[in-house]
């Protein structure tokens, strides 16, 4: 008698445990012979000499001869890692401040808003590596950007930059940075469609009340953005930060990736792209770990 | 903001408050101006490009040349717009990556939808562990397994299961269909986090009513939930279009030696220069940037006008897939 209502309610919550993991069933398939498995070959395969022969490939263990030639040997691959590393540092908080801002603006009510965030958000569509990487040395573009690319169309950003450091007395590297700034600002829009939604749809779900509830106490809307608005949308701040450094990491402008693609269908073979990417991983996830965990140890969780 | 005044102070407080009033309103203008200023730059900035590709797939050569024109083509021809169709050899490219998007994308959302169903709606042992995995694949570059990859489709035999040394995946679609629909393909992370998310945020009761009526887990996945999730499942399905559409990695490396739109316009310089101008050299070249330009128009056009179709999915409906959670 006992036994039964025992045995029921196991399997029920047996059946919910069976039916949960069929449903994530291909992911946990996909991930072992899609990801585990290269992984470990890719690991492999950096402490070894590659062959490929029709039948197969063939293995020569080589220790870490593959990583020596990636860090000291290859003339780039070095100089390579360390300017993505600085690009990355320099790149991602603008791309989160003008994410951010840009979602601020259009989140307000005004005429066109909805024609702003259709083009705001073109260039996810638009910007294929490929056609990026045309962008960077087309002919046209360069003739045309006379006026344009290097001045932006409005001022000309090196003149600017020579009278901040000459008239006003800023420090050089001041200067300097603002100057990259402002000629990276077509990329930083560029970087910014995905992350600029992420930002909009979290504006858009803080609860009216609270900034009714601080209007009645009196509040400024300068305070209340700090006090309310800010810390609610701080979790996104680091979903966005994640994302932004990811997608700088495998995109379309960075050397490091070309290394690795040229090791392995060049000279160098699949065996020193193995250690590179291994390398480039390692150096990326450093650059991950700290920026996480400076900024989620500052986010606030309304929950 | 009652204006009406009191008798022991009649005139003193009234113009101080049509100062404040006044100054309010003009800090409004200011704003406004200021924000029409920005968003017009801004747009300027994302147009550009796009605009020199537009301007000078309908500009003849001779114009390059001519000083005097610079936006406004002397006269508009088609003769790019051909020359790079011709070249890219456009229908069957097109057909390809249409045919690669739409199929790819489809078993994308199938396997994603089912996947982040899972996630969201089944409080199983491990769930956060396997969870945080899938955060792992997006963060993990392509490129890091890049060659074993290539190397288990080169020989594919289900890691020893299959005899003979296994078969030759590569040039086939294969790679594609099998990491798409096992939710390893392009960016499958980000859209099983956004499905998760969008499951997450339909009511219990929903979930609760089917299986009243005596419906099983699947028939209310495939019956109740399914249909309540549609604005959620346009948005991955578009995303995934764009992705793969955009892609050149995958492409060159697992699908070669067919053609597919980005492939063709990576190559389209060099195709320019040997079949049209007859010169090796001559790959960085006035012409060939015109046909770069035209090849770039005719690659994001189809995408373009899918976006314009459907911008209302991705823009006001992105806000309501619980993106953000």
């Amino acid at each position: 008698m006992s036994v039964i209502p025992r045995r029921r309610r196991l399997t029920l919550d047996v059946r919910h445990q069976v039916t949960g993991y069929l449903f994530i069933m291909p992911f946990l398939i996909g991930f072992a012979l899609f990801f585990i498995v290269p992984f470990a070959q890719s690991v492999f395969y950096s402490l070894h000499k590659l062959t490929l022969t029709p039948t197969g490939a063939q293995f020569e263990y080589v220790r870490l001869a593959n990583y020596e030639r990636a860090l000291f040997i290859d003339p780039l691959f070095t100089r390579r890692i360390f300017e993505t590393v600085i690009r990355m540092v320099l790149t991602v908080p603008l791309v989160l401040c003008f994410s951010f801002f840009t979602a601020a603006v259009l989140n307000q009510k005004f005429k066109g808003r909805m024609a702003a965030r259709v083009v705001f958000f073109l260039p996810v569509i638009t910007s294929s590596s490929i056609v990026v990487a045309l962008r960077g040395s087309d002919y046209i573009a360069t003739i045309m950007g006379t006026a344009t690319q290097a001045s932006l169309g409005f001022f000309d950003v090196d003149t600017l930059g020579q009278f901040f450091e000459k008239q006003v007395g800023l420090p050089k590297s001041v200067v300097d940075y603002l100057v990259s700034a402002a000629n990276a600002i077509p990329e930083i829009v560029r970087l910014s469609g995905i992350q600029m939604l992420v930002f909009l749809a979290g504006l858009q779900s803080i609860p009216r009340a609270l900034y009714e509830a601080a209007e009645v106490e009196g509040s400024t809307g300068w305070e209340s953005f700090w006090l309310i608005t800010f810390p609610m949308i701080s979790p996104l701040i680091l979903t966005n930060m994640v994302y932004t450094l990811v997608d700088f990491f495998v995109g379309p402008s960075n050397t490091a990736v070309l290394s690795i693609r040229d090791a392995a269908f060049g000279a160098l073979g699949h065996g020193v792209s193995c250690a590179m990417s291994m390398i480039y991983f390692a150096a990326v996830s450093v650059v991950i770990a700290i920026s996480v965990g400076v900024v989620s140890r500052r986010v606030f969780y309304y929950n | 903001m009652s204006t009406t005044v009191s008798a022991d102070r009649p005139l003193q407080v009234q113009p101080k408050l049509l100062r404040m009033l006044r100054s309010i309103k003009l800090a409004a203008l200011v704003w406004s101006v200021l924000r029409a200023v920005l968003i017009i730059g801004i747009g300027f900035i994302v147009l550009y490009p796009l605009l020199i590709n537009c301007v000078s797939a309908l500009m003849p050569e001779n114009d390059l040349y001519d000083p005097s024109v610079r936006w406004v083509p002397n006269r508009l021809t088609l003769d790019n717009i051909r020359m790079a169709w011709r070249l890219m050899e456009y229908p069957s490219a097109f057909l390809n990556s249409a045919a690669l998007s739409l199929l790819a994308a489809a078993l994308q959302l199938m396997s994603c939808t089912v996947i982040g169903y899972g996630f969201a709606r089944y409080r199983i042992k491990g769930g956060n562990l396997w969870f945080s995995l899938v955060i792992l694949t997006l963060i993990v570059p392509p490129e890091m397994t890049l060659i074993p990859q290539y190397l288990n489709f080169r020989y594919f035999d289900l890691y020893g299961l299959l005899p003979d040394g296994g078969i030759n995946l590569i040039g086939t679609l294969w790679p594609a269909i099998l990491t798409s629909a096992l939710g390893m393909g392009l960016k499958s992370g980000l859209l099983i986090y956004i499905m998760r998310q969008f499951f997450k945020g339909l009511p219990q009761d929903l979930e609760d009513a089917a299986y009243v009526d005596g419906a099983g887990p699947f028939a209310t996945f495939l019956r109740v939930m399914v249909p309540s999730a549609v604005p959620g499942l346009v948005v991955v399905f578009l995303f995934s279009v764009v992705w793969q559409w955009n892609d050149s990695l995958i492409v060159t490396m697992f699908l070669g030696g067919k053609k597919y739109l980005p492939n063709m316009l990576g190559d389209l310089a060099r195709r320019t220069a040997i079949e049209v101008i007859g010169d090796n050299n001559q790959i960085v070249s006035p012409y060939t940037s015109i046909i770069n330009n035209t090849g770039s128009v005719l690659v994001m056009a189809p995408l373009v006008a899918l976006y314009i179709f459907c911008q209302r999915f991705f823009v006001e409906t992105i806000e309501r897939t619980g993106l953000v959670g």
